[in-house]
């Protein structure tokens, strides 16, 4: 059996050699089925065998950092991870084709209670990202803007277009606002910035911006521009722009403070984090989840309020002891210091606070065969 | 074709011996043209089969349309007004182009331009992409301003002009320079096909340079310059990743060139759209590639129809 499954594998293996830059998921897939048990390798750690993961791109940075400093701690150990988006990684695991998935959004009751069917119990859910949105402008000097949740929803839902506008000035006084169109620069393709940044405009402003929770920009207002990569730079490139992105992936770009209670605060990892310790817990995601109902009209002062919160899936048990033990070392390096210090180093992103990895670290423990 | 032959008609010769060489020869190649059928008629079963749950498709799936076709409207009017505007400046530049190649420019200086213009048929479209979202756009800003402000009573020029330059004009020119290549290198060697004879015949007559070629050149490659202007449209039709790079693009019908709201093409929306979509809803997009699929096909089938009839003219 083993050498037939081998021999089925080997021309996933030599795709898999092929398509680097493809991410050959099939191939990986194929590879987890025969790797599961323990080839002995003397490296000072049991742990040995390939870990297959998917889901959303916005974790595939923190991703990268945590694969290499998991593999280089375990040579025995291969863990993939394939960006295919947030639903197609809740779509794998949910069928069993990977061991663990990354996702922005939570689970639906039906996905739920098919993971839970999946697993054998509710999935294990931890918030293993937590990145801070800027919001990015470019308009001749002015170094310093500072807006008020309805003003950037006015701004988006496009009921505010000149720079100069009163909502604008009254919580600028000093700027040097142009009278300028506003160009306001948004995703074109389907993502999770869009998701939690119009979250946090539903949020502060319903009255304004009246289009609910969405991934997908729904209105036709502004410029659009795919990845964020493609906002970053049509807010660099363009005049008098602004737009949302990622804060690791703001580079020079002015950064507005957002008002959250009195004060005006900007992106950072810490204020990130803070906005996760004062948001109560997400209901209905089963008895091992760790998910938040985000507090995005939070007045706590110092927590930046536009983030995007990005969860790991796992099961408590699985079939093959082997892959428990991968999955429960990958997490627990994870949400360990030195991951977390490694994702903030890559990607930008917050660590989580010290209750929160407390916590963490117990459903972890829980992951057994 | 005509060409006169002063050697005697050979004897008929005697049934060849069926050697080993041909029959491997024959046998490959009609493999070859085997295999470009089967991968048609793959991707064809492919699309259909993929793309008929979109046609029940709820709102939810179809970003709040009722039917499919409401759906892939939009992005299949923002597909071919790209494609148009891209032909429309293409093709009067590649004709200008190819011209001077054969009929103008001293022999040393055409084989140069030739060459630059095949390595622009080299360059990757996400090239063109970026060049055109990051260069092009920001620098074409002014002059949409200028549109805007003055020919604002066009439709096409309604504006607000874009603060970015992402618009369809942008689009439009960066297709055109990706469809000049192909456009170019095909009428280039159709003119330079043009029998002598036939020059010579109208310079003879005192027509210039000019003249003998709208008498001679052009009548003899119509029909060349017809089937290179629908390939170059099939390149425009189908470009994925440098409209995706440069087109602010919205699912909408609008007209405006040099606004930031600009029509979405079917390709692009696919690219955007692919990542995030899960089950209808991949459906649904793989539904609008029919429509492309279909769209694309038709092009080069009345390419080939125009060609055919013409050959058909010429050789009377």
């Amino acid at each position: 059996m083993k050498t037939t499954l081998r021999r089925a594998a080997k021309p996933g293996l030599a795709v898999l050699a092929l398509s680097v830059a493809l991410t050959a998921c099939s191939a990986a897939n194929e590879e987890g089925d025969t790797n599961a048990t323990g080839s002995g390798d003397d490296t000072g750690s049991s742990l040995s065998g390939t870990l297959n993961g998917a889901g959303a791109s916005s974790q595939e940075a923190a991703m990268g950092a945590w694969r290499a400093g998991f593999q280089s701690a375990n040579s025995g150990v291969t863990v993939n991870y394939d960006p295919v988006g947030s639903g197609g990684g809740r779509e794998q695991f949910i069928s069993g084709g990977v061991q663990f998935a990354g996702t922005d959004s939570l689970l639906d009751a039906e996905e739920l209670s098919a993971a839970a069917e999946q697993c054998g119990a509710d999935p294990i859910i931890i918030p293993s990202y937590v990145s801070p949105i800027a919001i990015i402008y470019n308009i001749d000097g002015v170094d310093d803007l500072k807006l008020d949740g309805a003003t950037l929803a006015g701004i988006f839902a496009g009921e505010i277009t000149k720079w100069n506008d009163p909502a604008i000035v009254a919580t600028n006084p000093d700027a040097d606002l142009p009278d300028a169109d506003i160009t306001a620069v948004h995703r074109a393709d389907d993502s999770g910035t869009t998701d939690n940044f119009t979250a946090y405009l539903d949020a502060v402003a319903p009255d304004v911006w009246t289009h609910g929770e969405v991934g997908e920009w729904p209105i036709t207002h502004g410029e659009a521009a795919p990845q964020t990569s493609g906002v970053v730079s049509a807010v660099t490139n363009g005049q008098n722009t602004i737009g949302y992105a990622d804060a690791s992936q703001a580079g020079d770009l002015g950064q507005v403070e957002v008002q959250v209670g009195e004060d005006f605060v900007g992106p950072s990892a810490e204020a990130a984090a803070k906005v996760l310790e004062v948001s109560p817990k997400a209901e209905g995601q089963g008895e091992n989840a760790m998910a938040y109902e985000l507090a995005r009209d939070t007045a706590e002062s110092g927590a930046y309020p536009i983030v995007l919160t990005s969860y790991l899936l796992a099961c408590e048990s699985y079939a093959d002891a082997n892959q428990a033990e991968l999955v429960k070392g990958f997490l627990t390096y994870l949400i360990s210091d030195e991951g977390q210090q490694a994702a903030a180093d890559a990607a930008g992103s917050a660590p989580l606070s010290d209750a929160l990895v407390e916590e963490a670290e117990g459903l972890i423990a829980k992951i057994g065969s | 074709m005509s060409a006169p032959t002063t050697s005697p008609p050979a004897p008929p010769p005697a049934r060849a011996k069926r050697r080993i060489g041909d029959v491997l020869f024959r046998g490959s190649t009609q493999v070859a043209a085997g295999i470009i059928l089967v991968a048609l008629a793959g991707v064809a079963i492919f699309l259909t089969a993929e793309g008929i749950p979109a046609l029940r498709a709820d709102a939810a799936h179809l970003a709040g349309e009722s039917t499919f076709l409401a759906y892939a409207w939009p992005l299949l009017f923002g597909t071919l007004l790209a494609a148009f505007i891209a032909l429309l400046i293409a093709t009067p530049l590649a004709i200008g182009v190819a011209l001077a190649i054969s009929h103008y420019a001293p022999r040393r200086l055409a084989n140069l331009v030739g060459y630059v213009i095949d390595l622009l048929a080299a360059v990757p479209s996400v090239v063109y992409g970026l060049w055109g979202a990051n260069v092009l756009g920001p620098a074409m800003v002014p002059v949409y301003r200028w549109l805007s402000e003055h020919l604002g009573f066009l439709p096409l020029f309604a504006g607000p002009a874009s603060g970015g330059g992402r618009t369809m004009l942008t689009a439009g020119l960066v297709l055109a320079i990706m469809a000049l290549p192909i456009i170019t290198a095909i009428c280039r060697e159709i003119f330079s096909q043009t029998p002598r004879l036939h020059e010579e015949a109208a310079l003879a007559l005192g027509a210039t340079r000019w003249e003998m070629i709208r008498m001679a050149v052009f009548p003899y490659s119509r029909s060349g310059i017809v089937s290179a202007v629908m390939l170059g449209l099939g390149r425009a039709l189908g470009e994925t990743m440098a409209v995706a790079l440069v087109l602010s693009a919205f699912r909408i019908v609008s007209w405006d060139l040099v606004s930031g709201t600009a029509p979405s093409t079917i390709a692009a929306n696919i690219a955007l759209s692919f990542p995030e979509a899960t089950g209808v809803g991949v459906n649904v997009l793989i539904a609008t590639g029919l429509v492309l699929f279909v769209i694309t096909f038709a092009v080069n089938f009345s390419a080939r129809m125009i060609v055919a009839r013409s050959e058909k003219g010429l050789v009377r």
